[in-house]
Formats: C-alpha cells, sequence, structure tokens
C-alpha cells in the first residue's frame, strides 16, 4: 500500500508538485491521470525514492521514502519513464543483474528470471542482446527487471509509450494478474481510454495537485459529465493540452 | 555479494562487449601508440644514420677550370658529375629539378687564385627545398674549407706561421651519457603511457554516468536497494580495470617494440627489460583511481554521451600538463614535484628507463600523495551521486 500526504517539489522556480496526497491500495489498480507537465511524473519519482520531496512524505508498507529509502525502495518494483535497458546484454542478464542488486540469491535470481520470462513470454528474445529489441521488448524486459523480487507495489510511469496495440493488452493482462496476486499498481498515463478500461480508482492530477479522486464512474458522476473524457477536460481545466 | 562487486561485473562484463570500448581501451591505444611511436623513431635513425654516409651529388660546370678542387671535393665524398652549362643553364636545371646543386666554375678561376685575387664560386641550389638543406651545407663547408685550406698554405709561402689565423679554438665537450641523450623521447614515452591509460577507462567512464542516463537506465538504477556511493564506487573500480589492462598492455607493447628499434644507432640506450617493465606498471598503477575518478566526475555532470566526450577530451590532456611544463621548463625531480600527480609518474618512468637509480622516499611520496588525491576524488564522486541534478 502506497499513501503520499501533501507532496510538495519544486525545481528552482518550477513548482512542479504544488500538494499531493493519495493512496493506492493493495488489489488494486491504480491511474494517476493528468496532462503533459502535470506533475505525475515527479510524484512517482517522489515515491519511487528517486527525488526528495521539500515537503510532506509517503509511507509504502508502513515505510517512511524519506526515512528510510533505503528500506522503502525493498517493497517496490519500479518501471521508469522509457524503460531503459542495458544494450549490451541480454534481457535475462538485464533481469538477473537486478536481481543480484536486490540481494537475491543466484539459485533464486535464476529460476525468477526463467519465471518470468516464461509469464511474460518473452522466450524468442530473453538470449538475444537488447541492443535490437522493440519497444514492447524492451518494456517486458524493463518490467521482468523491475518485479524481479516479488515487491508488494509496483510503479509504473507512462507503460504504455510507444507499445502497439497486442503489446498494450498483453501489458494489461500482466497488470491484471499482479492484480489479482494481490500486489499494489500505481501507474501514471496521460491516456484517458488506457486509464478508464484498467484502472479501479483515479487519480486527477493538474496543476500539481490532486483535483479529484475515484473509480471512473466515480468521477464523471462527480462532475455531471456525460463521459470520462469531458470530465477529464472539465477537471483539468480548459486550454489545457492532453498531449 | 557486495552490491559494489555486482556492479563492478556487470559494467566490466557489458563493456567487453562493446566495440568502442574494446578498441579504443585494448587495441587502438595500447598497440597503435607503439607501433607509431617506434616507426617514427625507427624511421629518424634509418634516416639520419643514412644521410651522412651517403655521398653527396654535385654538377660541376667547367671541370677543367679547377681539377685540384674538384680532388679535394672528391676526397670529402662529394660525387662530381661533369656538366656543360653556363648560368642561365644552371638556373634552370635547378628549377626543373634535373639537378639539386650546381657549381659554376668562371673563366679565369685559375689565374685569379695564382694571382691572389678572391676567385667567386657559384653554388647553384633551392633553398626552398628541405630534403637539399644538408647536402647545400656540406657542400659550401667544403667550399670554405678548402678555400681556409689555400689561405694557410698562402701564409706559410710568406714565411709566417699558420697558426696565426687560428686565435680561437672551440672544443665541443659532450657530456651526456648514451641513455640521457634520450631525455626528448622518454619525455614522449611516459606521455603516450599516461595518455593510453587514461583512454583505456574514457568510454567507461562516459558510458557508466552520461551513457547511462541517456539510455534511462540509470533511473531505474537509482531505485534498488542499494547506497548510491557503492553503484558509483563498482563504476569507478570497473573503469580502473580496464585502465589497468590498458596500461599494461601498453608497456608490454613498448618494451617489445623499442628491442627492435636501434636506439643505440642514436646514441642511446634504453633500458626496458621485464622487471623495468614490471616496475612501470607499479609506479603508475597509482594513478589509476585518480584518473578514473577525474573523469567519472565530469562525465556524471554532463548532459550527454556526446558533451562527455568533448570535456573528456579535455581531461585527458589535464594529467600530461605537468609533464609539457616539466619538459619545457627543464625541471628534475625534487621531493616537492614528487607530490604532483602524474608529474611524479613521469619521472619515475624516465628514471627508471634511463637506468638511474631511483630513491624509495621519492617513491613513497609519489605512491602515496597519488593514492591519497585519487581516494578523494573518490569519495566526491560518491558525494556527488547522491545529488539529484545528476538524474538531468
Amino acid at each position: 500500500m502506497i499513501e503520499a500526504r501533501s507532496l510538495q517539489k519544486s525545481f528552482g522556480k518550477v513548482t512542479a508538485v504544488r500538494d499531493v496526497s493519495l493512496r493506492a491500495n493493495d488489489g488494486r489498480i491504480t491511474g494517476l491521470l493528468g496532462p503533459n507537465g502535470a506533475g505525475k511524473s515527479t510524484t512517482l519519482r517522489i515515491l519511487y525514492t528517486v527525488l526528495r520531496p521539500d515537503g510532506g512524505d509517503a509511507v509504502i508498507d508502513g515505510v517512511s521514502v524519506t526515512g528510510n529509502p533505503l528500506e522503502a525502495r525493498r517493497h517496490i518494483g519500479v518501471l521508469s519513464h522509457g524503460a531503459g535497458i542495458y544494450p549490451n546484454l541480454t534481457a535475462r542478464e538485464n533481469i538477473l543483474y537486478f536481481g543480484a542488486l536486490y540481494g537475491l540469491s543466484r539459485q533464486e535470481r535464476e529460476r525468477r528470471t526463467t519465471q518470468l520470462i516464461e509469464l511474460l513470454e518473452m522466450g524468442e528474445f530473453a538470449d538475444r542482446p537488447a541492443k535490437g529489441f522493440s519497444q514492447g521488448q524492451r518494456i517486458k524486459a524493463a518490467l521482468a527487471r523491475a518485479i524481479i523480487h516479488r515487491p508488494r507495489n509496483v510503479l509504473l510511469d507512462e507503460p504504455t509509450n510507444g507499445l502497439d496495440v497486442m503489446a498494450v493488452r498483453a501489458l494489461r493482462r500482466l497488470l491484471t494478474r499482479l492484480k489479482e496476486e494481490g500486489h499494489c499498481l500505481l501507474f501514471s498515463s496521460h491516456v484517458m481510454q488506457e486509464v478508464a478500461a484498467l484502472c479501479d480508482e483515479v487519480i486527477v492530477i493538474a496543476h500539481g495537485t490532486v483535483v479529484a479522486t475515484g473509480t471512473p464512474e466515480n468521477i464523471r458522476v462527480q462532475t455531471g459529465e456525460s463521459s470520462l473524457e469531458d470530465a477529464f477536460v472539465r477537471l483539468i481545466g480548459t486550454g489545457e493540452g492532453l498531449g | 555479494m557486495s552490491s559494489i562487486l555486482i556492479v563492478f561485473i556487470k559494467e566490466f562484463r557489458e563493456n567487453l562487449r562493446d566495440r568502442r570500448t574494446l578498441l579504443s581501451a585494448l587495441i587502438l591505444g595500447p598497440l597503435l601508440g607503439p607501433l607509431l611511436f617506434a616507426l617514427a623513431l625507427s624511421l629518424n635513425i634509418e634516416q639520419g644514420a643514412a644521410k651522412s654516409d651517403r655521398p653527396v651529388p654535385l654538377a660541376v660546370s667547367h671541370t677543367d677550370r679547377a681539377p685540384n678542387l674538384l680532388d679535394f671535393l672528391h676526397q670529402y665524398g662529394v660525387e662530381v658529375k661533369p656538366i656543360d652549362v653556363e648560368d642561365v643553364g644552371a638556373r634552370s636545371a635547378i628549377r626543373e629539378h634535373r639537378e639539386t646543386l650546381v657549381l659554376l666554375i668562371p673563366e679565369r678561376f685559375g689565374a685569379r687564385l695564382d694571382s691572389g685575387e678572391p676567385s667567386p664560386l657559384a653554388l647553384y641550389a633551392d633553398s626552398s627545398d628541405p630534403s637539399n638543406g644538408r647536402n647545400l651545407t656540406r657542400v659550401r663547408v667544403l667550399l670554405e674549407q678548402y678555400g681556409v685550406l689555400i689561405s694557410r698554405l698562402r701564409i706559410q709561402a710568406r714565411g709566417v706561421d699558420p697558426l696565426v689565423l687560428s686565435p680561437i679554438v672551440v672544443q665541443d665537450v659532450d657530456v651526456s651519457t648514451p641513455a640521457g641523450r634520450s631525455v626528448l623521447i622518454l619525455g614522449t614515452l611516459s606521455y603516450l603511457m599516461l595518455l593510453t591509460m587514461l583512454m583505456g577507462g574514457m568510454y567507461l567512464a562516459i558510458d557508466t554516468t552520461a551513457g547511462e542516463r541517456e539510455r534511462g537506465s540509470l533511473e531505474a538504477l537509482l531505485t534498488v536497494p542499494v547506497r548510491r556511493q557503492d553503484l558509483i564506487y563498482g563504476k569507478i573500480f570497473a573503469t580502473c580495470t580496464y585502465m589497468m589492462i590498458s596500461l599494461s598492455l601498453t608497456v608490454i607493447a613498448f618494451a617489445l617494440v623499442l628491442r627492435h628499434v636501434g636506439l643505440e644507432r642514436l646514441g642511446m640506450s634504453v633500458n626496458f627489460g621485464p622487471l623495468v617493465a614490471l616496475k612501470v606498471v607499479l609506479f603508475v598503477v597509482p594513478l589509476v583511481p585518480l584518473g578514473a575518478a577525474l573523469m567519472t566526475i565530469v562525465a556524471a555532470f554532463t548532459r550527454s554521451y556526446r558533451e562527455a566526450q568533448t570535456y573528456l577530451g579535455l581531461v585527458l590532456l589535464v594529467p600530461t600538463l605537468p609533464l609539457v611544463f616539466a619538459s619545457t621548463l627543464g625541471l628534475r625531480p625534487t621531493l616537492g614535484l614528487m607530490a604532483v600527480p602524474s608529474l611524479s609518474q613521469h619521472f619515475l618512468i624516465t628514471s627508471l628507463l634511463r637506468d638511474e637509480p631511483v630513491s624509495a622516499l621519492f617513491v613513497t611520496v609519489s605512491v602515496v600523495v597519488t593514492l591519497t588525491v585519487g581516494g578523494a576524488l573518490m569519495m566526491l564522486a560518491g558525494r556527488l551521486y547522491d545529488r539529484e541534478a545528476l538524474l538531468g
């Protein structure tokens, strides 16, 4: 479970996150929805301990990200923006490397890697250098790498970016499966349909603050709009591009 | 297994598969440098040796007008080729590259000599042709010597001791030892070794910092439960390893190659056996962590791979600066200078190769100071990795 309270973060004069409080529960998929530049990525980066908040705190399974970032990291798996993996290593080696960094024994990380390669249907390219991977193959490898240590919480920054329809569907199936296993999933997106199709819970962010929370249906009703898209546009204010 | 070791192994292995790293760390630097160096050196030696022995070709017009002069020239290794031209013909022969040197003996040459009048001799050459300079100088010196010879004979004939014409005799006393004479060459040698060593780690330093950020893998790496310093230490150690391999290879290559270059023919001897090679590596190795940490710090602050390449190109020059100062100022090793990293290694290398005794105190100062500075830079790199600015 992830719980954030009054997160704030500025870069120089630019305030990226003004005041974000949120909660993502186990066994649920929570979507962080907002236009480009709304503060989604910054919020996620604070949650996965790469950035320190200027104010506020977040707690992951009871561990504070500011108080004990090293311990908090053990409870999360992260698919960062762009899913960068090492081009000269094979997919399998990429995954094994992170397994080692998470402190898994050799036997354990090898077993777990083989298991993930099967689960994510990566068999065909698992032992090829990542250099020539498609975006879909890269994301699969990065995702396997992120959950090698069986984290309870999985954070994904725009995971569907650059994926074709088939890859998006495969990703959805996987996220749903993780949810059914009781994981807490939090992902950011600026694509409404994406969020509507997958999320149990939606958090809409604009200008660095949370403007609405609830189930997709809930949010639609709250704003009195007929579709989620209209509700979204209404929430973030007019004149804001959706990218 | 410690996290530092995990990062180290991964970086070492991954870069072993990178053609660019391999090429610069293990092939281009260590092998090409010594080979080019040897080639340039042996060409230099060949030319120097060959030129002094080779007869000087000289075309002479009207050979019949000065038989004694021609005998004299012949004696001193001038190959006289008789031709029949006057001023215009001599000029065009040079201009059209039919001849390189033409000596024109004027009419009444002998008669003027006999009567004690100065006798002009016209020597035609193209002074802008560099290959010609040596021969031109040689012929001119010989002609002047011939003039001196005649003047001495004339003085003697008038009953005066010819020694009065030489009030001063300059004697050149060269006290340099054969090995000492090779100082410029040895300076270049140590410069190339240090440069190659740095180059060996350059691509790794970039790849593990700016490269990793540009690929987007840094963000994910920073989410693992490992202290950020440990990540950067692992990366720096991998860079160090490549630098050490590069250094060892280049020293071995130099030791092998210099054997086949006839340095003795230039009057130099270089003492570069296996034991000396081992000592060279041992004395230079303390500089490895310093170089690796310095390059990593600079690369970590750049925005992209390309930018990092540009800045590291400059960093490569920093450790070589003291060498330039040392050779232009003619510095000799002192205890104070042994505390300057890279300069102290340069002094130690040259002393070893010149077969001079190496003071244990000097070695200790060099090693301790260099390692301390290197350690401090590594800690600084660790600190910097804790800053968010690093993510760019």
